[in-house]
This record gives structure tokens, C-alpha cells and sequence, in this order.
């Protein structure tokens, strides 16, 4: 009863978050209506009885990331809205599409995989605390590891030698 | 469960009030520690020693005009001052101060609440509140607030990382990510015996984090005028200024909790060893501050990045290196 109540508050709240952050024009008012959705959806993770990932949702996304978009759009200082919404005719419409083939996708697997049980808990999931995590991504899960460690490595070496202007 | 909704509202309303006489007395400490290092007085008008001073001061504040700079944005600005406050706060709500005791027949633990996560939580928590700073250079419309804005951002991402690091090595020695467990862990040795470069790259990233002298750049008065606070007055001003002490206040038991040994220690009870560990370190902070000049911007970053990030890392390589050949 109070896990599900919870478990709706939690997603309300995302849901109008994330709705306010492509509806609001002010790129800075979008920003912390897209940091509430990450505290909502982090409260869903320890709902489902996962801190590990709920707290590193925090940490890494409205702690870390999202300053440094903060940063970047106060930097720019983007006006309102001209900067924005000037896009192409046919990226819009490219990006409606693509937008809704994603949202099929979701709603099809989570259509396929909801399963008996109350809203805000899985049945028989392992607890998503640090030691589990841990243990699979250096076991199952160590190739697919490695391989975003390269990527993200490949991706500081690209920063660093666009970001270098007299490099020869 | 009602014995624990009690106890818990209980151990809540006595740190929460704890904290912020700390906060408040801490100005005072703060004011008379540095008039005694350069040869002054410091307040001595107001009762006592000037111990009403605080509360002299916190009355004046709430009399000031709070004032809406034009063409700030009003919801952002009004916003700012409590994102900068309330995470403050809230951090201390998984640190350790003391053993269980015995209170009417209950085993009551002197933490809040603990989380097998604590380390990480307190390290998000703290880590959102330069949002505050962040929001109130923006909303205030004014070049300087900004600039100290940006200033912050910049730092405490850079630092942050450095500060999570250097935590690491004492994740591996006490193998829990929960705060009790790590005090529990230094029965018979404190950490910063076995993690001594740990310990000093978590003592300058944590300066660094709660903006204080010789990390101070987001609020360089003498450049910035006060940075991204310029704008504000009343008990705006007031909220940004004790967000800042119970930062102060946070990071030392921080500190005290994994590198000291938090409560431990001989003779004296838990709590009290726990505060003298604390106040040692708020020392350090205010004699920090009277002594070392300000760095340059540019210093500050190089600093961050090309001597302490590589430092926590190498940190982390020998711990793991010891622990795993001991194994």
C-alpha cells in the first residue's frame, strides 16, 4: 500500500519532469525539471530495493553531469528560445519519428515483461547493492565493461585533441 | 516501529538543531580565531567574550530588506539560497557520532539512519550543492555573480573527482561502503596511518569543495566583489553563509569518520571524542584561512587536475596492490 503510493508519487513526478522539460522554452528551467526527473527516477531505484544505483544515479547524473550542462548553457547563455527552436524543418519531423519508433520499443518490451506483482517491487530480483553490481560487471558482464572503458577513453583522447588548438 | 519513528525523530531534531548552533557559533569561533592570529581582539562587545554575537547577528540579518535585484529571475533566486542550504544539512544524516547506548531499555545507535551505502550518499548529497551557487549566479543577472558561478561549477567538478578517489583506498581497508562499518573497522588503527596520502587529498579536496581560503575563488572578494552571493542580502544572504559552515561542519566529521577513527578513542566517551575530532578539524579550517593567500584561478585547476587526480589514482593502485598481495 505505502510502497505503491510512493511508487505513483515517484513516477508522477517524473513523468510531468520530464513533459516540462520538453515543454519549457528557458533551457535553464528545462535543466532542473530534467534534474527532478533523475531524483524521481533515483527514488524508484531504492524503491525497487537497488540503493547502489539509485545513489549513483545522483551522483553521477545530477551531481556531475548535469552541472556541466548548467555550465555549458549558462556559458552560451542561450536567449530563451530563437537559438533553440530555429531547427530544421526535416529534423523535426526525422526526430518525431525516430522519437516515437523508441517509444514502441519501450512500451513493447515493458508491455512483454510486466509481470504479477505490486507496482514499485520485482519478484525475485537480486538486490542491486554494490557488492552485486560489482560482482557482475567483473564477471558476466567484464567484456561489455572493458568495452565502454575504451570507448570512454577514445572519446577523452578526441576531447583533448579538438580541444587543442595548436596542435601540429 | 512506533519506538523507531520515535527515536528516529528524536536523534533528527537534536542533530538538525545541533548542527546549526555549530553553524552559527562557528562564525563566532571563526571571527576569534582570526583576530588572535593577526593580533586583534575580534567581537567582545556582546555579552561575554561576545558569545551573543551569532545571535546579535542573526537578528540584524532577519531585520535587513531582502532585496530582489531588477531583471533577476525571481523564482530561480528565491530557489537558489535553499538548494544551497538544505543538502548541507541533510549529509549528516549517515555519519556516526557515537557508540549504540542503552536509553530506557532500547538500544538506540548514535547515527541517524545507516545506509549501506553511506559514503556514496554523503558524497552525492554534497556534491548537489553547488546547484545553489550555480542558480544564484545566474538568477541574480549580475556579471560578477556569474562569473563566480562559473568559477564554482568548474571547481567543484574538478575536485569532486579527486575527493571520491581519495576515498577509495579506505573502501578497500574496511570493505563496506557504510560509514558505521568503517568507524567499526578502526578498532585498533585509524586510517590515515594507513592512508596517509588518502588523507591529505581528502583534507585539500574538501576546502576545496565547501569553497573555503585557499580555495575561496567563487567568492574572491577582492576580484569578484563576493561572486555568485553579491546580490543577495537578508536571510538569503544568511542561508548561502550557513550553508557554508555546515559544509565546514560536514566535511570535518567526514574526515574525522574516515580517517580518524570517528568516535573511537581512549578514556573520554564516544561522543566526545568524536566532537574533539571534529572541532580539530574545524580548527585546521579557520587557521587555514588566516594563513595561506588566495590561489590563482589557473593554478587551482592545473593544481586539481595534473597533481591530485593522478595522486588519488596512484593512491588507489598501491592500496590495491598491498591489500591484494596481503590476501
Amino acid at each position: 500500500m505505502f510502497t505503491a503510493f510512493v511508487f505513483y508519487l515517484f513516477a508522477a513526478v517524473a513523468l510531468a519532469g520530464a513533459l516540462f522539460v520538453v515543454l519549457q522554452r528557458n533551457p535553464v528551467y528545462s535543466a532542473l525539471a530534467l534534474i527532478l526527473t533523475l531524483f524521481a527516477v533515483s527514488g524508484l531505484f531504492f524503491l525497487l530495493n537497488t540503493p547502489f544505483i539509485g545513489i549513483l544515479q545522483i551522483l553521477v547524473y545530477a551531481g556531475a553531469i548535469m552541472v556541466l550542462y548548467l555550465f555549458v548553457i549558462m556559458l552560451l547563455n542561450l536567449s530563451r528560445e530563437e537559438s533553440i527552436l530555429r531547427a530544421h524543418r526535416l529534423q523535426r519531423v526525422v526526430g518525431t519519428l525516430l522519437g516515437g519508433l523508441l517509444l514502441v520499443v519501450v512500451a513493447a518490451v515493458a508491455i512483454r515483461q510486466a509481470g504479477p506483482g505490486a507496482p514499485g517491487s520485482v519478484p525475485g530480483a537480486a538486490p542491486g547493492t554494490a557488492e552485486a553490481v560489482g560482482r557482475a560487471l567483473f564477471s558476466d558482464f567484464l567484456f561489455p565493461f572493458e568495452m565502454a572503458s575504451i570507448l570512454l577513453l577514445a572519446a577523452i583522447v578526441g576531447a583533448i585533441v579538438m580541444a587543442k588548438e595548436d596542435l601540429r | 516501529m512506533a519506538a523507531f519513528l520515535i527515536t528516529a525523530f528524536i536523534k533528527i531534531f537534536i542533530v538538525f538543531n545541533l548542527i546549526l548552533l555549530t553553524a552559527a557559533y562557528l562564525t563566532w569561533l571563526e571571527r576569534k580565531l582570526i583576530a588572535r592570529l593577526q593580533v586583534r581582539l575580534g567581537p567582545n562587545r556582546v555579552g561575554p567574550f561576545g558569545l551573543l554575537q551569532p545571535i546579535a547577528d542573526a537578528i540584524k540579518l532577519f531585520c535587513k530588506e531582502d532585496i530582489l535585484p531588477a531583471r533577476a529571475n525571481r523564482f530561480v533566486y528565491t530557489l537558489a539560497p535553499m538548494v544551497s542550504l538544505i543538502p548541507a544539512v541533510v549529509a549528516f544524516a549517515v555519519i556516526p557520532f557515537g557508540d549504540s547506548v542503552q536509553v530506557l531499555g532500547y538500544k538506540v545507535d548514535l547515527v541517524i539512519t545507516d545506509v549501506n551505502i553511506g559514503v556514496l550518499y554523503v558524497l552525492a548529497i554534497t556534491s548537489l550543492g553547488v546547484y545553489g551557487l550555480v542558480l544564484a549566479g545566474w538568477a541574480s543577472n549580475s556579471k560578477y555573480a556569474l562569473l563566480g558561478a562559473l568559477r564554482a561549477s568548474a571547481q567543484m567538478i574538478s575536485y569532486e573527482l579527486s575527493l571520491g578517489l581519495s576515498v577509495i583506498g579506505v573502501l578497500i581497508l574496511a570493505g563496506s561502503l557504510s560509514l558505521v562499518d568503517i568507524v567499526r573497522a578502526q578498532e585498533r588503527v585509524w586510517f590515515i596511518l594507513l592512508q596517509p596520502l588518502g588523507f591529505l587529498i581528502f583534507l585539500t579536496c574538501g576546502v576545496a569543495e565547501t569553497n573555503r581560503a585557499p580555495f575561496d575563488l567563487p567568492e574572491a572578494e577582492t576580484e569578484l566583489v563576493a561572486g555568485f552571493h553579491v546580490e543577495y542580502s537578508s536571510m538569503k544572504f544568511a542561508m548561502f553563509f550557513m550553508a557554508e559552515y555546515v559544509n565546514m561542519v560536514t566535511v570535518s566529521a567526514m574526515a574525522a569518520t574516515l580517517f580518524l577513527g570517528g568516535w573511537h578513542g581512549p578514556l573520554l566517551p564516544p561522543v566526545a571524542w568524536f566532537m574533539l575530532k571534529v572541532f580539530a578539524f574545524l580548527f585546521l579550517f579557520i587557521w587555514m584561512r588566516a594563513t595561506l593567500p588566495r590561489l590563482r584561478y589557473d593554478q587551482l585547476m592545473r593544481f586539481g587536475w595534473k597533481v591530485l587526480l593522478p595522486l588519488a589514482l596512484l593512491n588507489i593502485l598501491v592500496t590495491g596492490l598491498v591489500v591484494g598481495l596481503q590476501a
